[in-house]
């Protein structure tokens, strides 16, 4: 190769821009060319002096540095306002959530309160000596005996053709209100039904409840026509279901 | 800041001017700053700052001037012609009292081979970050070094005659 064409090479060289194959020729040829050799020092010697004339040729002056900074730092400005929004933001967040768990922590209390004070009457009515004031088998006769005792009426299902027996009734006050207490009877086991008006103090929790068990009690709690009705016992689950699901047919005939 | 000193040397090349080279190179940040989202993270960003700073500056009035007296670069695919000169200037100019030389030789070369002489030999960049900087394929940035190369030699050996005879 013709010195002329490795010196049109010498800039990309020095540039640092040749393929390292290149570059390998290239440094061959320059250990044993002088005039390359001398060449690329001239390039190298040129790139130098132009980097020295124009490289920091203009400085920018202190005024000019002081007011680019402050322009930069008015978007961190922003960023914090931002923040400030955030914090707002996530603060209320926590206030609404914090307000949300205590509301539910709070019903969630009501609610074992509610069934604490029902299993108390439950388990204090069957261990007394006169569980009940009204002791009937049949519903025509124990529902009109609440007449005037309780401020509202309630229909009470057939039980006929089911396992199930009214024992009788009495009235329970619940809740700083007075509702009925209903007995019924399957296998031996005695099932409390409570039938409570809705608001004062009794808590409304859900329109309709599956079988949960509370205080190894199992209950079945829903509302119906304005009347809240709780059904308890330590029965199996299928048959407080069976009950309930009685009561909740002869509410609807209503 | 990132790239304070070098963006506002190479904004006053560019105008020649240091009111114009502040304003450029706050446009710039500005410009940055507001268009932050446009920066593909792994991409160049010192490439994409000279880039702002550049459509900047060919968009100012300075900017549409110097561009407009920019012959049309019909030579830049051509084979580039490498003047061989046994006197080269090159070992005179290492002198510092020629460094003045050397400036308004770079002053005087058109925009097209002050920016990318600028890039190469001041910001030491690659030809790749070039190319990007200036939107132009890598391989122009080759041909048009070593046409500014050529053209600032040229300049600088004209001037340093013209010094010796005056």
């Amino acid at each position: 190769m013709a010195c002329q064409e490795w010196q049109n090479q010498l800039d990309s060289y020095l540039d640092g821009e040749l393929s390292s194959d290149a570059m390998r020729s290239l440094d061959a040829h320059l250990r044993t060319c002088p005039a390359c050799t001398a060449d690329a020092l001239a390039r190298v010697q040129f790139k130098r002096s132009i980097k020295a004339a124009a490289g920091s040729r203009f400085a920018p002056n202190a005024e000019f540095r002081a007011k680019i900074q402050k322009s930069i730092a008015a978007k961190p400005r922003w960023n914090r306002n931002f923040g400030w929004k955030l914090a707002t933001a996530s603060l209320a967040l926590i206030l609404f959530a914090g307000a949300v768990t205590a509301y539910v922590s709070r019903q969630n209390l009501e609610r074992q309160q509610f069934y604490t004070e029902l299993a108390d009457l439950h388990v204090a009515t069957l261990g007394s000596a006169n569980p009940v004031d009204v002791i009937s088998t049949d519903r025509h006769t124990v529902k009109p005996w609440f007449q005037g005792k309780i401020p509202f009426s309630f229909y009470l299902p057939e039980l006929q053709g089911t396992d199930f027996t009214l024992l009788g009734g009495r009235v329970a006050y619940v809740g700083q209100s007075s509702g009925a207490h209903l007995i019924y009877q399957i296998r031996k086991h005695e099932i409390s039904v409570f039938i409570l008006p809705v608001g004062g103090s009794v808590p409304l929790f859900t329109d309709d409840s599956n079988v949960e068990r509370r205080q190894t009690f199992n209950v079945q709690d829903w509302t119906q026509g304005g009347l809240r009705y709780v059904v308890f016992g330590d029965a199996a689950a299928e048959d407080i279901q069976k009950l309930s699901a009685l009561l909740k047919a002869a509410a609807a005939q209503q | 800041m990132p790239l304070f000193e070098q963006l506002y040397n190479f904004a006053h090349w560019l105008s020649k001017n240091r009111e114009e080279a502040e304003d450029l190179v706050q446009e710039t940040y500005a410009k940055a700053l507001r268009g932050f989202s446009s920066y593909q993270p792994g991409t160049n960003f010192r490439a994409w700052m000279y880039r702002i700073l550049r459509n900047t500056f060919l968009t100012s009035r300075t900017g549409l001037k110097a561009t407009m007296t920019v012959p049309l670069e019909t030579d830049e695919e051509g084979p580039v012609v490498v003047l061989t000169d046994p006197q080269t200037p090159e070992s005179i100019l290492l002198d510092r009292s020629n460094q003045q030389v050397l400036q308004d030789a770079l002053e005087e070369l058109p925009l097209h081979y002050r920016e990318v002489l600028l890039l190469c030999e001041v910001e030491e960049m690659s030809y790749q970050e070039i190319a990007d900087t200036l939107g132009v394929p890598a391989g122009t940035v080759m041909s048009r070094l070593s046409r500014a190369r050529a053209a600032l030699r040229g300049l600088a050996r004209e001037k340093l005659q013209g010094t010796q005879k005056g």
